[in-house]
């Protein structure tokens, strides 16, 4: 074997065993990036099937596929692990810990993640991919009405959604029981108090999921009857099930994008965030208020005018803290320095597009009102407003803000520009015009419409914008590509929080010695003091390390593995492969790791070199 | 000139809402007092938060043009803590202005769960199946597929259910959507203003046959209606031609058995619309072009016409037998 075969296949072992919660992080953007494009490309055969009526580029069992895999690779391929990306890199540096708590738990995570979504996508190439939509509604998605694909679906996210319950605990313990000496809580910053958050949101809501999941599950493989009208089941639990999970999930989805705004917006315009304390309460507020709100996605189910009336005030109240957030980044940018870099566009592009997407949220909580805009073309607007106006430029920011830190060099700005005008002309464009197509009379989730009924015009319109969008993800492509040999320094945006605090390529064990948080915006602190480095907790050591493993691949093999069986009726392969994830946790558990030690004189050097 | 740019798209909202969209099918043309509610309703959170919108657009436009870094300049900004009394403010003023929509709405959402009846009011059971819809009328004892005949100025009492998969009732122009929901039964009401035809859509995503799911309500004056009414119960006229009289046989070998006419046929269980006032519709199979040409394509493949439907193909139908049909089914009728 040549030596550089051999560094290959030991290059590969490391990311496949690796606990680094940078690595993982790493991966969970590659990961989340990829699946990302695949559901963009969906997104652009819909709005291409979209573009002219009648039209028959995609069949209507294509179309329903589409946009269900469009639908669930966003939300639980795309979005989540892209936050968990970020969070998983970023939270740790930015609480001074040398890692997550559970770093064992944290590959398991993104494992099954990756393998979850992997085994839902395979369903194209395996009789039809689910097509009930990404709520899937039963008894649509029931066995009667719906082929292998809604197992895929069922067992897909099932799996997945055990990773990011698995990566929501890790974090809430990471963040309580990890920080520096001297970071309480009220000094931590708005993105780790807004991961905690979506953390606890993650613990609370991904249970209801997983129980809608496995009783659909038992129903569509084993014949139970939760949902089957016919043997007293009720269809409408589902969507409660459903919801209870679904609503909080959109807060578990912005609220991360909240905190990456806070950061910066306050980085670039040199000034501290404006109501801190009050952005946390708020923070907090939207995280209860989210558990409140469910049933506001099903108005139209036949719950009854109280229920409706309630659900649609409480809709209506979190209005009140998420407009607090706005005027708390408007006052943190009036008086500042403002710079016009890549992030800080897109954070502050995110001000007036989640605007409308919040109007629009408050709109549709008027459940009178809400009759005829549910299930249009209205809906698909707003939330669009909101998952990419919120959560998709909060990425996107967070892309280019930590960029330097997480690969090393510097994005190129003028093509960041570029891309983020692009976008934001394409992501209005595309998206602006739908309101009226819904309150005109288009339905969503229609393969097609008729000619003859006014809506081809807005349709056109609408598909031109999702081109110009995708033109400008090609160039975010082009750019990560030809700014590679662009090194970074250590903290190129003069920095305020702790992760600027660590040099770049940040060391395996984060920082040679634990920092002390003396304020908020620990490091904006120090160089406000006119100290060159962070005052430190420890004098230089070893530093403890866990070991890496391969187990936590091999045991989300084995439930990919069990999958199969379970779509195919095979039980016996089932059998084989959750033996094989119950044999890892066996061996897991007896097997001592007492994991190693860097010793000082390594660190010496790195710091020397440093 | 951003601050300009921005509030365009806004004005154009405003102009589109003074009408636009095909008439009788938008929810931006009211043509019923459930559907002038809504739109009142909406345009009344519109307003609101068109005041959200222009305060927010303005602070942020002028912080980007004031406080932007200009050349040359390193200086500290004031590290500012945050304001008290800023935060009372925009608590404050959000609640009121959020009481200011909730209450009209807690109101209307009342005032549209009223199902009671009235003396006029009239009673319409809608079920739904994938893709068509089935409207009885328990008071006159009949059944009609795909038109919902409703007289004018009348408060309708609607009842949805399903069949097989959820569906949702919805007609713009009337009223918003229930949904259709199996085993249980929803209620809402919606009344025309005039007559006319308005088109209504299945809204929840319901299969392949979903965005062809489309029905029409008719209103008509009571008197039309009364003759509707009667007509529909049957026996259906006997037809008006030797053809016509060739195409009757056909219909009852082939047609007969998931198809009613005038309240002969049909089979609730798994069968079609019925199609005793066949010859009146618009349209065929929900959205054809109502015409001899489409009725034959129709009628031989319907597969290939209306992806996911569960007619079975009539192609074996010879040249001769299908004119007789068509002639047949043309003719019937029950307003004439």
């Amino acid at each position: 074997m040549s030596n550089s075969q051999a560094l290959t296949k030991s290059a590969l072992w490391d990311w496949l065993t690796t606990v680094d919660h940078k690595k993982i992080g790493i991966m969970y953007l590659v990961a989340g990036a990829f699946f990302f494009a695949l559901g963009g490309l969906e997104a652009m055969l819909i709005r291409i099937q979209l573009m002219f009526p009648e039209s028959n580029f995609v069949s209507a069992q294509a179309f329903n596929e589409l946009i269900t895999m469009h639908g669930t690779t966003m939300i639980f391929l795309a979005a989540m692990p892209l936050l968990f990306g970020l969070m998983n890199f970023i939270v740790p540096l930015q609480i001074g810990a040398r890692d997550v708590a559970f770093p064992f738990l944290n590959s398991l995570g993104f494992w099954l993640f990756l393998s979850g979504g992997i085994l839902l996508n395979l369903s194209w190439f395996f009789g039809g991919a689910p097509d009930a939509g990404w709520t899937a509604y039963v008894p649509l998605s029931s066995a009667e009405y719906a082929s292998t694909g809604l197992d895929y679906y069922v067992l897909g996210l099932q799996i997945s959604g055990a990773g990011t319950l698995i990566g929501g605990i890790n974090f809430l313990v990471t963040i309580i029981t990890m920080r520096a000496p001297g970071m309480t809580m009220m000094k931590m910053p708005l993105f780790t108090w807004s991961s905690f958050v979506a953390s606890a949101l993650i613990l609370f809501a991904f249970p209801a999921l997983t129980v809608g999941l496995f009783l659909l599950m038992f129903e569509r493989l084993f014949g139970a009857n939760y949902f089957i009208v016919e043997a007293g089941g009720n269809v409408v639990i589902w969507q409660h099930l459903f919801w209870i999970f679904g609503h909080p999930e959109v807060y578990i989805l912005v609220l991360p994008a909240f905190g990456i705004f806070s950061e910066v917006l306050s980085t670039f315009s040199k000034k501290r965030l404006f109501g801190y304390s009050a952005m946390v309460f708020a923070t907090l507020i939207i995280g209860f208020l989210g558990f409140m709100v469910w049933a506001h996605h099903m108005f139209t189910v036949g719950m009854g005018p109280v229920a409706n009336a309630i659900f649609a005030v409480a809709t209506m109240a979190i209005a009140v803290p998420t407009g607090i957030k706005i005027f708390n980044w408007l006052l943190t940018i009036w008086g500042g320095r403002i710079k016009f870099t890549t992030a800080n566009l897109f954070a502050l592009g995110f001000i007036p597009s989640f605007v409308l997407g919040g109007v629009t949220g408050v709109m549709l909580a008027t459940s009178a009102a809400n009759y005829q805009f549910h299930d249009t073309y209205f809906v698909v607007a707003h939330f669009h407003y909101v998952i990419i106006g919120g959560v998709v430029f909060g990425l996107f920011a967070g892309t280019f803000y930590w960029w330097p830190k997480i690969f090393g060099y510097m994005l190129n700005e003028t093509l960041g520009k570029w891309f983020f005008w692009l976008f934001l002309f394409g992501f209005h464009l595309t998206f602006f015009v739908q309101h009226f197509l819904g309150l005109m009379g288009m339905p969503r989730r229609v393969a097609s419409y008729l000619d003859g009924q006014g809506l081809n015009d807005l349709n056109f319109i609408s598909t031109i914008g999702a081109f110009f969008m995708a033109v400008a993800f090609i160039l975010l492509l082009v750019n990560i590509f030809v700014s590679r040999n662009d090194k970074a320094v250590a903290d190129p945006w003069d920095g305020r929080t702790l992760e600027w605090a660590t040099p770049t390529p940040v060391p395996e064990y984060n920082f040679a010695q634990t920092p002390v948080a003396r304020e908020l915006d620990a490091l904006w602190y120090e160089k406000m003091q006119g100290n060159k480095k962070m005052p430190v907790a420890e004098p230089l050591g070893d530093i403890h390390m866990p070991n890496g493993s391969i187990l936590p691949v091999i045991m989300s093999i084995g439930l990919f593995i069990a999958s199969f069986g379970f779509i195919y009726h095979t039980y016996w392969i089932s059998v084989v492969g959750l033996g094989i994830t119950l044999g890892c946790m066996v061996v897991r558990s007896v097997k001592e790791d007492h994991g190693y030690h860097i010793p000082v004189e390594e660190i010496q050097q790195d710091k020397e070199v440093g | 000139m951003k601050q300009l740019g921005r509030l365009l798209p806004l004005s154009a909202l405003l102009l589109l809402l003074a009408g636009c969209g095909e008439v009788n099918l938008s929810a931006l043309d009211p043509q019923g007092p459930v559907a002038e509610m809504q739109l009142s309703l909406i345009k009344l959170s519109l307003y609101i938060m068109i005041i959200v919108i222009v305060v927010v657009f303005v602070i942020f436009a002028i912080a980007l043009i004031r406080f932007r870094e200009k050349p040359g300049d390193t200086h500290i900004p004031k590290q500012v803590e945050g304001s008290k009394t800023l935060e009372i403010i925009w608590t404050t003023i959000p609640v009121i202005l959020l009481l200011i929509l909730a209450i009209p709405n807690v109101m209307d959402t009342f005032t549209l769960a009223n199902v009671e009846a009235d003396e006029n009011s009239i009673t319409v059971n809608v079920t739904a199946h994938q893709f068509w819809w089935e409207f009885e009328y328990p008071d006159h004892d009949i059944v009609a597929g795909q038109d919902m005949y409703i007289p004018t100025n009348t408060k309708i009492l609607v009842n949805l259910e399903a069949s097989d998969v959820m569906h949702s009732f919805w007609v713009p122009a009337l009223a918003g959507k229930q949904d259709n929901v199996p085993g249980i039964t929803n209620e809402m009401w919606l009344e025309a203003s005039h007559p006319g035809v308005y088109k209504g859509k299945c809204t929840e995503l319901c299969g392949e046959g979903h965005w062809l799911m489309d029905f029409r309500v008719i209103s008509v004056e009571r008197d039309v209606f009364d003759k509707w009414a009667t007509n529909m119960i049957g026996p259906e006229q006997e037809p008006a031609s030797q053809l016509a009289e060739t195409g009757r046989e056909v219909f009852q070998a082939s047609c007969i058995g998931c198809h009613a006419v005038g309240g002969v046929g049909g089979n609730p269980a798994s069968g079609g619309p019925d199609l005793t006032n066949f010859g009146e519709r618009e349209v065929i199979a929900g959205f054809l072009e109502f015409n001899e040409e489409n009725l034959e394509k129709w009628l031989r493949y319907p597969a290939e016409t209306k992806p996911g439907n569960k007619m079975p193909p009539f192609n074996h139908l010879n040249e001769d037998d299908m004119k007789a049909l068509i002639e047949y089914m043309k003719g019937l009728k029950v307003l004439d």
